[in-house]
């Protein structure tokens, strides 16, 4: 078996005197889809945000590719999350000043590349996205699911080794969530990304390989097949 | 699902063999469970009892098999009262399921893995589905997602039931 790409143990996360996780323990092989599935207030996003290392947490170590994530300083870390991890939310990350093909293009820019390469680059997702018609289109001129397809190419541009989604069809209706569903899974499992899946919905996290409980800060998974 | 009303629809398109009627109703109806031809020529024997269909006429040489039923307006009538009436709805897996989780309870065993156990093979089945659903055309995709539906449903009661495990126990071990 192959050695996970992260790998939570045992993490402890407090706000204030609200214990978020109470030793919650988690693994993501290469390129498997997995649902954090749990009720309102369990840890599910808390769980996530340590995993991508955008919050770090009181206790327990998260290791992604066999560094140890939760020690990492601040800045190698933001380094880190934008070469190698792609992030979809529920609404709000596009930057509503750009046009969406500039919005895709952002991370490569980001990066050094050439307005022209990173353009044509962000311009191949677009399509692949089925949002190649609001290219160039703002954010608030396109509809809630070309927007979250259009965030879906933002996430993954960078072929990251793994895409965060919290709640990516959660503010979408049913048809519109699926199509979203179905072009993420499909394209990062075509470029060999993992999908770490926050959803509080059965029918998205059908979409996933396996699905992680978290309740009450602790996270229950089911074995490696 | 009723059968004899499935096969009085499938004959208000024209008449048919019972063969036909089988091979029609397998390939719109019958993925999951074809259907045996004893249970064909006992449904339409009851249809033809009950007014419903005619024969039609018998092929040359043929045997019982070889008949050909057409509806009559009384199964037109009868196709057109069952369309517009609506289906029970059916308490699916949650009887069986309460009992166990109870019995958990009442055992002091751990009612939680009972309800992840069950969520667990809900996800399995609605995964298989979805994957049909993304393979298939829109006739798939429409029977996936009412399979899915009504998955999810469950899924929303194990939820509920899962939250709601501090009070059922003490409801039921007191």
């Amino acid at each position: 078996m192959t050695e996970p790409l992260l790998v939570a143990t045992d993490l402890v996360k407090s706000f204030g005197p609200t214990k978020a996780l109470d030793g919650a323990s988690m693994s993501v092989r290469a390129g498997e889809v997995v649902a954090v599935m749990g009720p309102s207030g369990s840890g599910k996003s808390t769980l996530l945000h340590c995993l991508a290392g955008i919050i770090q947490p009181d206790e327990g170590t998260v290791t992604y590719a066999g560094n140890e994530l939760s020690a990492m300083p601040d800045g190698p870390r933001s380094a880190l999350r934008r070469t190698d991890f792609g992030f979809v939310f529920q609404f709000g990350q596009l930057v509503p000043e750009l046009s969406c093909l500039e919005n895709v293009a952002l991370p490569l820019r980001l990066g050094g590349l050439g307005r022209r390469a990173a353009e044509a680059r962000a311009r191949e997702w677009l399509d692949r996205l089925e949002v190649a018609d609001v290219a160039g289109k703002r954010p608030g001129e396109a509809s809630g699911g070309q927007g979250q397809r259009v965030a879906v190419a933002r996430a993954l541009v960078m072929g990251p080794k793994a895409v965060f989604a919290d709640e990516p069809t959660g503010a979408l209706d049913s048809l519109n969530g699926e199509h979203v569903m179905r072009l993420l899974t499909s394209a990062a499992r075509d470029s060999g990304a993992a999908v770490i899946l926050v959803t509080h919905e059965a029918r998205v996290a059908a979409y996933s390989d396996r699905e992680v409980i978290v309740r009450d800060g602790h996270a229950r998974q089911v074995a490696f097949a | 699902m009723s059968i004899g009303h499935t096969l009085l629809g499938l004959l208000e398109r024209g008449p048919r063999h019972g063969y036909d009627l089988k091979r029609e109703y397998d390939e719109h109806f019958g993925q999951d469970r074809p259907l045996h031809y004893g249970q064909v020529y006992a449904t339409l024997s009851r249809l033809l009892k009950n007014g419903l269909i005619e024969e039609t006429g018998v092929e040359q040489g043929g045997g019982p098999d070889r008949k050909r039923y057409a509806v009559t307006a009384e199964g037109v009538t009868d196709v057109q009262t069952w369309l517009s009436t609506p289906e029970k709805p059916e308490l699916y897996m949650q009887s069986t399921l309460y009992t166990k989780v109870i019995i958990a309870l009442m055992s002091e065993r751990d009612a939680e893995d009972v309800l992840d156990t069950q969520r667990h093979a809900h996800l399995r089945a609605m995964r298989e589905l979805t994957a049909r659903k993304l393979d298939g055309d829109l006739a798939d995709q429409l029977i996936c997602d009412h399979a899915l539906f009504h998955l999810e449903a469950d899924l929303r009661w194990l939820e509920l039931t899962a939250a709601r495990l501090t009070d059922l126990r003490k409801r039921v071990t007191h």
